[in-house]
């Protein structure tokens, strides 16, 4: 088997009464683009964070880069985009991505690329709360990937964008996986599901398909993903 | 160190878009002065008395509200939770805070002070740079309970209430009302308890004597470590894994 970069063994996280995740496992291979896929709800957020390291979990465990989540070391290691921007609305762009940097111990330069590099060049020098909200969304997205981490924690980084931007950002993960990173990358859009090398489909806090695109297609006969998700859904529930 | 540096470097950049708000840092303290200058005119000392005392409300009233709305913004906005997956430590932030809003509080402190000494003829013994440190040493008194108190707001409606249950109780104990003499004694007892009642004495300190006394100088040392104490209770309520 391939290198693992994120492994999730029996995973169980309650919020509140409501179990969000009930005995959960996957693993995400190093090196790759996974994308998590389900519905609003369905946990995609909960299992994120958890991977994060920032979720308090009820039982299970979290390995990432063989170390426990949350673990100190994997601080340097790890970049997570919030689905909602965490981004200082009263600095500018670059202010936003010079700050993160320079916890890295990163200097301005690589930080003014990384905001080139979700295309707010022209965009640096505005403040965060004069932009739009998919520009917003972006200066959260250069905050994460500034630290040109191994692993990246993407929550909906492409919702709202215009899909030429949404193009070249998947370009832009899809060579961070080329250079070593490993992305996992949660969204509702089934047609992005098609960029990624493998797809985890989730629903209600259960894991109902963990393979590669054309695998879920093949297995859900049909080559439509969102009705493949359909169908798994349905299989599921008939057994 | 580097995070440190930046991170205040961060909040003082914060600052500086929000000019508004610097402005009314500045403006605000010297207006109220004035104010009090001329309801007081004609009563001799006592100017000099509430005047002093004041220079040292101002900023622990002031960096008390505006460190608790700027930290429950990190809460509400993600940049918290995001910022404790950086290798950023917890300290770092709470003394970026201390050390970016004891800046601004020491700006604003130097100004509501040469105000006062140069046009509103207040007069002290001792030198207005303790005035101005003492001032510096509240404000960041002020912003250490901003911190700990936003731990238990979860909304702006509820931090600003944190005000009058944190700030209000220690205005009326200080002795600025009713000298601590000639309260009860369960008063005293609290406004024993209290840090500002410190750094007011400690201000009364300097506007009696010439020279830094050793009150001055052990009033200074518990507001100091009141702060310290605060600073790590609020550093317990940083958690990097949340509900």
């Amino acid at each position: 088997m391939e290198n693992t970069a994120i492994e999730v063994k029996d995973l169980v996280v309650k919020r509140g009464k409501r179990t969000v995740l009930d005995r959960f496992n996957c693993s995400v291979p190093a090196g790759t683009v996974t994308g998590l896929l389900g519905p609003s709800g369905s946990g995609k957020t909960t299992l994120m964070r958890a991977i994060v390291g920032v979720q308090i979990v009820a039982s299970g465990t979290v390995t990432v880069l063989g170390k426990a989540a949350g673990d100190a070391a994997l601080r340097r290691e790890l970049g997570y985009l919030t689905q909602a921007p965490s981004v200082y609305a009263d600095l500018t762009v670059r202010e936003n991505a010079r700050y993160f940097a320079s916890l890295y111990g990163l200097d301005s330069s690589t930080a003014d690329s990384a905001v080139s590099d979700v295309g707010l060049a022209d965009a640096a020098t505005q403040l965060v709360g004069d932009l739009s909200g998919g520009q917003r969304a972006r200066a959260s997205l250069a905050c994460a990937i500034v630290s040109q981490p191994k692993i990246l924690i993407l929550d909906e980084p492409t919702v709202g964008q215009d899909p030429v931007l949404r193009d070249e950002l998947w370009a832009r993960f899809r060579k961070f996986a080329e250079d070593g990173a490993t992305l996992l990358v949660s969204s509702h859009v089934m047609d992005e599901a098609n960029r990624c090398d493998r797809l985890l489909l989730i629903r209600e806090g259960k894991l109902i398909a963990d393979d590669t695109p054309a695998a879920v297609k093949a297995a859900a006969g049909t080559e439509d993903l969102d009705q493949a998700f359909l169908n798994l859904i349905r299989a599921g529930e008939k057994k | 160190m580097r995070t440190l540096t930046a991170t205040t470097g961060r909040i003082l950049r914060q600052l500086r878009h929000d000019k508004r708000t610097v402005g009314l840092l500045v403006v605000v303290p010297s207006l109220l002065l004035t104010l009090l200058f001329y309801m007081f005119k004609d009563s001799g000392p006592l100017f000099d008395r509430l005047a002093l005392t004041m220079l040292g409300i101002f900023p622990f009233l002031v960096m008390f509200l505006i460190t608790s709305i700027a930290m429950l913004r990190e809460r509400t906005t993600g940049t918290l939770e995001r910022l404790l997956t950086t290798p950023l430590r917890k300290t770092d932030l709470l003394f970026g805070y201390g050390i970016a809003f004891g800046l601004a509080a020491t700006v604003q402190a130097s100004v509501v002070s040469a105000v006062a000494y140069l046009f509103l003829d207040l007069d002290t013994k001792g030198s207005p740079g303790f005035v101005i440190l003492i001032a510096a040493a509240n404000a960041v008194l002020g912003v250490a309970l901003g911190l700990l108190a936003s731990a238990f707001a979860k909304t702006e409606f509820q931090a600003v209430q944190f005000m009058p249950v944190v700030v209000l109780p220690q205005i009326l104990l200080c002795g600025l009302f009713v000298a601590r003499e000639s309260m009860a004694g369960w008063l005293q007892a609290i406004s024993d308890v209290l840090p500002l009642t410190y750094s007011v004495e400690a201000l009364s300190e300097v506007g009696k004597f010439a020279d830094p006394t050793s009150t001055m100088w052990r009033d200074l040392a518990i507001v100091g470590g009141a702060v310290i104490v605060a600073l790590i209770a609020a550093a317990s309520t940083l958690r990097r894994r949340t509900p």
